[in-house]
């Protein structure tokens, strides 16, 4: 039964550049749905609602109790509704891996505008283009002006814009993460400082992984993970596979090992690591099991791709942000 | 000149906006369909382990991430230059079955049938899917909750993450069925069959008994005379994992029928300087621009053109289910753009037979899921149905296997240049002069687009949040058992 | 104006703090562009370290350590040296040169090769230019 006299919370769920997948994650609450419904009212959720830009401008500063903000800042539409969604909440969440840290599209800061659209409108071999035409802001048509948004040269998280209140890992967040967040929200349970992480542990997927460890973690080589028979239950560092749980932030349920899958580290670092890629490249070097210069140099060389598997989900967010072109 | 902007354009996945342009009369001028949105995946995926890729393009939707995954899959077992193992292309075929169950049921419910069941010019605050819950009865809602539930936990069983996918690894998967859980999903597959013909018979009920509705999407402003796209297997029948692309043109007769590595043969993409969305069209046909018939390379890639493009479903309900409506529709192919959300449904009875077959077969608890890697890598094209288009995914890579470049052409995309058609042949068949342009025609203008299910899946809801409603839930005497009220 | 570059450097206690030390005692003249960090060990050294270092606008990172089974916890330097080499390739990925990191091995009694050592890798940063990391932050934020 709804509760008349307590007044709901006024919640709202926007993307920047995102997947939707995060949507989907707040979507997969089953049958605890009615429970957010007696809850919580929807103002703003485009997935879901037909509310408008407009309608969001329109509303007192503050109006909104909760955001959840999910998706990284890629253009300016991205960074006009962060700043405009600021305002009109209490409480901004930077929902998922990219508002978080940038996320995948995070990557993209391994080239630049110029590399993306090159390759988008020109290189791509099932693009015909012979004028060389790229989007542009502003265009004008017949009947007046066209605009789309500007694409920036570097993907940016929701914290590198805005003030940010929490940060709710992952990609997407476990369900139930988020469930016990809006909870704790709705009963008025005392919450961490702003800018905390929640709905994460503060511990390691490693705590949590139900794979076998030994005291024995030396490495002769590093192998993708199709290289190797992988045998379902031995930690896959131990394997030789390079696994970002170390690294990262529990509270997922390890999704992806129990996928036979490494962990590429979606949750993000623990705390006091606030680049968790040069904490895991740290510990990788360290295990490699070797003295002498060119020995070392050859087990490095089956590491393939570093940045993009210790900076997975974090690139923007790592010390150097960016590549330097 | 009056100008009706929609921004953004909602009830879907993804960003987009719409302008309309009326003249002084009252008119549409014309409509420009924008996607503001990019984020370069072509281009970051350079320099990433093509193993790795799977798992990366997911993220490029997470509402069919499963489609993505699959795509790159086989994509990554073509740079490998294998084919996975028997029981490891049925472990796939599985997962992507549960993934289009879970896709098709949550887009009917939550888009289609609100228009349909609860009317096209209805109030906003009903025409979602509470409204539908109320015409239909709430157990339905409920049970459409718990089907997809089912189709995420089977997603989830094979694929490790419910959402984003991480069951692929060159010529395989990584992880098998048990015995025990193989007689689990057998249930719930044979649960999918109901609900999926449970969904025709609500469709048959509501919207085909209805002339209006009927009127409607075979009359109405929403058709295009376009050709025709999907995936084929060798006996030319619908199959969403696998087989060769076939495209038919306005008669249904064949204009070609390509293997996947083939593609850049017959397809193209045209930009526009104002929007950052590319516009597939037939190479061989040549871009024409925005219009349609014979001499104009556009084309669609959707439910209903995966239908026409083929000669049949490959499973005995889905195919009297396919009879029936090119019957009741006027033979094939049919060009009523409204007539997907029909074609959908057909789709969803033929991914639960297909889901059931599947996990019916010996093979799926085989222990023979990952096929040996003997070549160098190299290259590699990887196609599939995703539920709104035919996918393609290719990579190149050096001899370690690291992308050295990548093109993709996503579903959606593949419909650009329709979705811009229809949105402006219904804003001209509905913005007229004397007509009074309110939120409600311009959502039916929205409703062109809606048909192509532009990548949504939502669970069961749009909620209102700002209009007065009361729903009861009554037992099946209609004795009032709870009552939620919203009063603002 | 002429280029100064900017180094930081990693002197483990034991042996290259204690050589750099030694040049200083002997009033030995060397390249001022130096500025040290006194640590135990250059097992102490992680990427975290040289990272920072770069973003707040160093040109080059200079990390010195004991000779091969010299350190002083037998296996510090090691690390080092491993950790040396995977972000040497970490660095390559994000397009700062290699150049710019440097790692020798320097004992308490090699006076002089520092001095030499701080003089060569001065000019090479000198001949690379100035490192764009910390400006390229700059401008994002």
């Amino acid at each position: 039964m709804a509760n008349e006299e307590k007044p709901k919370l006024k919640l709202a769920v926007y993307w920047a550049a995102s997947c939707g997948g995060c949507c989907v994650s707040v979507l997969d609450v089953h049958e605890k749905l009615f429970d957010v419904v007696a809850a919580a009212d929807l103002v703003f959720w485009p997935i879901a609602l037909d509310v408008k830009y407009k309608d969001v401008e329109a509303m007192p500063d503050g109006h909104i109790d909760v955001t959840l903000f999910n998706g990284a800042v890629r253009n300016s539409e991205n960074e006009y509704m962060a700043k405009l969604l600021r305002k009109k909440s209490k409480v901004l969440v930077a929902y998922g891996s990219c508002a978080h840290m940038g996320g995948i599209p995070g990557l993209a800061n391994f080239t630049t505008k110029e590399g993306i659209f090159n390759r988008a409108y020109i290189e791509s071999e099932s693009t015909d283009n012979p004028e060389g035409i790229f989007p542009q802001t502003e265009y004008e048509v017949p009947e007046g002006t066209l605009e789309i948004p500007e694409f920036y040269n570097d993907v940016r998280s929701l914290g590198q814009v805005v003030d940010v209140d929490y940060y709710l890992p992952g990609c997407p967040p476990q369900t139930e993460r988020l469930v016990e967040v809006f909870m704790a929200i709705v009963t008025g349970a005392e919450l961490p400082p702003p800018g905390s992480v929640v709905g994460a542990n503060d511990k390691t997927q490693c705590d949590e992984c139900e794979r076998e460890k030994s005291e024995n973690k030396t490495i002769k080589k590093f192998y993708r993970p199709w290289q190797i028979k992988d045998d379902g239950k031995t930690c896959f560092l131990e394997q030789g596979v390079i696994c970002m749980g170390p690294a990262t932030r529990g509270g997922c349920g390890v999704r992806c090992i129990v996928g036979n899958a490494p962990c590429r580290g979606c949750y993000g670092p623990p705390p006091d690591a606030p680049d968790p890629g040069s904490k895991m490249m740290s510990a990788i070097a360290t295990m490699i099991d070797a003295n002498e210069d060119n020995e070392i140099q050859e087990i490095i060389e089956t590491i393939d791709d570093p940045a993009g598997t210790f900076y997975r989900f974090s690139l923007p967010a790592s010390i150097l942000r960016r590549t330097i072109s | 000149m009056k100008r009706y902007t929609i921004d953004p354009i909602t009830r879907l996945e993804g960003h987009g906006k719409i302008e309309i342009f009326c003249n002084d009369d009252g008119d549409v001028e014309n409509v420009y369909f924008q996607v503001p949105e990019l984020r370069g995946f072509e281009k970051f995926l350079e320099g990433r382990a093509v193993e790795e890729a799977s798992q990366i393009v997911t993220k490029i939707c997470g509402v069919c991430p499963g489609c993505h995954h699959m795509a790159s899959g086989k994509a990554t077992d073509a740079v490998f230059g294998v084919r996975p193992t028997s029981a490891a292309a049925k472990l796939r075929e599985l997962f992507f079955m549960a993934h289009f169950v879970h896709s098709h049921i949550a887009h009917f419910y939550a888009l289609a049938a609100p228009d349909f069941v609860v009317g096209p010019t209805a109030s906003p605050a009903e025409r979602n899917v509470l409204g539908v819950i109320g015409k239909v009865g709430v157990e339905i809602g409920t049970e459409v909750l718990k089907q997809r539930r089912i189709a995420q936990e089977i997603q989830a069983l094979l694929g490790g993450h419910q959402t984003h996918v991480v069951m692929n690894t060159p010529g395989g998967v990584r992880k098998g069925l048990t015995e025990d859980e193989r007689k689990t999903v057998e249930e719930q597959a044979k649960g999918f069959v109901e609900f999926s013909k449970f969904s025709l018979k609500i469709f048959s009920d509501v919207v085909l008994a209805n002339e209006t509705y009927v009127d409607i999407i075979l009359n109405g402003p929403y058709s295009l005379n376009i050709y025709s796209m999907g995936l084929v297997d060798e006996n030319n029948k619908v199959n969403f994992y696998d087989g060769k692309v076939r495209v038919v043109d306005q008669e249904g007769v064949e204009h070609c029928k390509y293997a996947p590595e083939e593609y850049t043969q017959w397809v193209a993409e045209h930009v526009e300087p104002y929007s950052y969305l590319k516009y597939p069209y037939l190479k061989q046909v040549g871009w024409k621009g925005f219009v349609d018939g014979k001499d104009s390379g556009v084309y669609h890639a959707t439910p209903l053109s995966r239908l026409n493009a083929s000669d049949g479903m490959a499973t005995p309900l889905a195919q009297a289910e396919f009879e029936k409506m090119y019957e009741t529709l006027g033979g094939k192919p049919v060009h009523a753009t409204l007539a997907m959300h029909w074609a959908r449904l057909v789709e969803l009875l033929y991914s639960a037979e297909r889901a059931l077959e599947l996990i019916q077969d010996p093979e799926i608890t085989s222990d023979d899921i990952q096929a040996e890697l003997p070549n160098v890598p190299n290259e590699g094209v990887g196609i599939v149905e995703a539920q709104r288009g035919t996918l393609t995914h290719h990579y190149w890579t050096d001899e370690k296997g690291i992308i050295q470049k990548a093109n993709i052409i996503v579903g959606t995309t593949n419909n650009n240049a329709p979705i811009s058609m229809s949105l402006k042949k219904a804003a001209q068949g509905l913005i007229k002069k004397g007509v009074d342009v309110s939120e409600g025609i311009l959502n039916m203008v929205e409703m062109a687009f809606r048909a192509y299910d532009p990548c949504f899946s939502c669970a069961t809801h749009s909620l209102p949040g700002h209009m007065p409603l009361i729903v009861n839930f009554c037992d099946k005497d209609g004795n009032v058992l709870r009552t939620y009220k919203r009063d603002k | 104006m002429d280029f100064e570059p900017k180094i930081v450097s990693f002197l483990c206690n034991w042996c290259s703090y204690t050589g750099a030390d030694l040049a200083g005692t002997s009033r030995m003249k060397y390249a001022p562009n130096i500025r040290v960090i006194r640590i135990m060990c250059s097992g102490r050294v992680e990427p975290t370290f040289v990272l920072k270092a770069f973003r707040e606008g160093a040109d080059g990172v200079l990390i010195c350590g004991c000779h091969p089974g010299d350190c002083h916890y037998h296996e510090g330097n090691y690390k080092c040296l491993r950790r040396y080499h995977l972000l040497q390739k970490y660095l390559k990925q994000m397009g700062i040169q290699g150049e710019r990191l440097k790692l020798e091995w320097v004992s308490a009694s090699e006076g002089k090769q520092f001095a030499d050592l701080a003089d060569s890798f001065t000019e090479t940063i000198r001949g690379l230019g100035p490192c764009k990391v910390k400006e390229n932050v700059e401008t994002l934020a």
